[in-house]
């Protein structure tokens, strides 16, 4: 096997975080599950919202858990490519929006 | 896109298809024995609770070439029943009557159904012996040739239940698994079975539709989906159905070639393992289906009628030789295929199990 930092197979693993912090471990799992049940959001529009977090935080066991998490409910291509460009507007936005700040101290600091 | 079989492709042969069920992972690992885990949950053997459903499958040919089809359907297979075979079937559900262990329910299924030069008799006896009957429709065998465009109002008459297939409400996904055009052509079928009332509040004429994944992934919540169909069918084309039937794609026939083809197997195979559920092998339909081939051979299931897994050996295995009290009896037979019904919330011709 080609030595990388992350591996395919490792997500499937995830579970096993419990075996250095059990009790952590199932808080969390239970807290994840009841986050991604049908509420006021629907189970496809969670998957999307996931799909646009997982390109933000750039995480790919993520990327590919929640590109099948919004096949699996029902979500087209174009709504996940949508979801994506929501996220990289945030972040190019994030990015532009402090161009404000850099105006506001080149007005600070010249004449 | 020709059938496997006119390709003379290796899956077209069952046998192989069921040497790669069993085979072991890439890896050199094995996957759990269906057969072991249905014993865990004190299963097996699994047996009937009581046939109430027999579903006929009337033959393989089919003006469509889906890719995910396990049954290899197409225009290029001839295999279809004969109406003397149909008649063996009346006469095994005269007899259950007259032992008063009546089967309620038939589903006819196929290839196209209505393909069948025999279909309308066959509908219209059963229909006289105050059968329930199902037709598995694909919709656009309607608008397929003017001979069938008169087959919602057939079906009106006789009040069968139509179940039909749409994967997804978008063109795209739609197109991508049953063929081009098919979707717009699903649409406009829908709109004229819906004229003829089904789909609607009348409790006679149901309109289901059933979904399944484009691809190497488990369905969602039926729910959810049932749910999002309804809205999105409802707003663009103003098509109404009662419900959505989810059904995980079993890896046999075309969709086994194209969890090889695309490297997808091992995963796949996996997905459906780790998620076994015990609640759902409690009620797969084998328990309450008897399915009869073109050919009148008798199987558990549709998928084992595709891998050529007869009935037990120890009960009839043709519909000559039909006998209730002896098939409620039976053994079902298992292979890894099953593992594809048991998944998640489960999976049955009816949608989800649990």
């Amino acid at each position: 096997m080609e030595k990388s930092y992350y591996q395919a197979e490792d997500l499937g693993k995830f579970g096993n975080i419990a075996e250095f912090q059990p009790e952590l471990a199932k808080k969390f799992f239970d807290y994840y599950g009841e986050v991604f049940k049908e509420g006021e959001l629907s189970e496809r529009e969670k998957a999307l919202i996931a799909l646009a977090v997982s390109h933000t935080v750039q995480c790919p066991y993520c990327i590919d858990a929640y590109t099948t998490g919004s096949l699996e409910k029902g979500a087209t291509e174009g709504q996940m490519m949508e979801a994506i460009h929501v996220a990289a507007a945030i972040r190019g936005g994030a990015s532009l929006v402090h161009g404000v700040q850099m105006m506001n101290k080149v007005k600070d600091i010249s004449r | 896109m020709s059938s496997l079989k006119r390709q003379s492709h290796q899956l077209s042969d069952s046998l192989i298809q069921l040497e790669v069920l069993q085979a072991p992972r890439s890896t050199g690992t094995r996957f759990p024995l269906f057969t072991d885990k249905l014993r865990e949950t004190g299963l097996y053997p699994l047996r009937p609770a009581g046939i109430d459903i027999m579903q006929i499958n009337v033959g393989k040919m089919c003006n469509q070439t889906c890719r995910h089809c396990h049954v290899d359907a197409g225009p290029d297979r001839r295999e279809i029943m004969t109406q003397e075979t149909m008649q063996q079937c009346l006469d095994a559900l005269d007899r259950s009557d007259a032992e008063g262990i009546p089967i309620s329910t038939l589903d006819l299924t196929g290839g196209a159904p209505e393909m069948n030069p025999h279909f309308r008799w066959f509908v219209e006896e059963l229909s006289r012996r105050g059968k329930h009957i199902i037709v598995r429709c694909n919709l656009t065998i309607i608008l397929a040739n003017p001979k069938y465009h008169d087959l919602p109002e057939f079906f009106r008459k006789h009040k069968v239940e139509v179940v039909s297939s749409l994967p997804h409400f978008s063109a795209r996904r739609t197109d991508a698994q049953r063929g081009e055009g098919v979707f717009e052509k699903s649409i406009k079928a829908l709109q004229m079975l819906n004229e003829q009332g089904y789909g609607k509040e009348n409790e006679e004429l149901p309109l289901h539709l059933v979904y399944n994944p484009a691809g190497a992934f488990l369905p969602g919540s039926q729910s959810s989906l049932e749910k999002e169909f309804k809205q999105k069918l409802k707003k663009s084309y103003d098509i109404n159905f009662n419900q959505l039937y989810v059904i995980t794609n079993l890896p046999i026939s075309r969709f086994l070639d194209y969890l090889q083809q695309s490297g997808n197997y091992d995963a796949y195979m996996e997905k459906l393992v780790n998620a076994f559920n015990p609640a759902a092998a409690a009620g797969v339909m084998c328990r309450n289906t008897l399915s009869v081939g073109w050919d009148g051979q008798l199987y558990d299931c549709d998928f084992n009628q595709m891998l050529d897994l007869l009935t037990d050996s120890n009960a009839p295995q043709h519909i000559k030789n039909f006998n209730i009290r002896s098939l409620n009896d039976r053994e079902i037979i298992l292979n890894q295929h099953c593992y594809g019904c048991t998944a998640g919330a489960g999976s049955s011709c009816g949608g989800a199990t649990t």
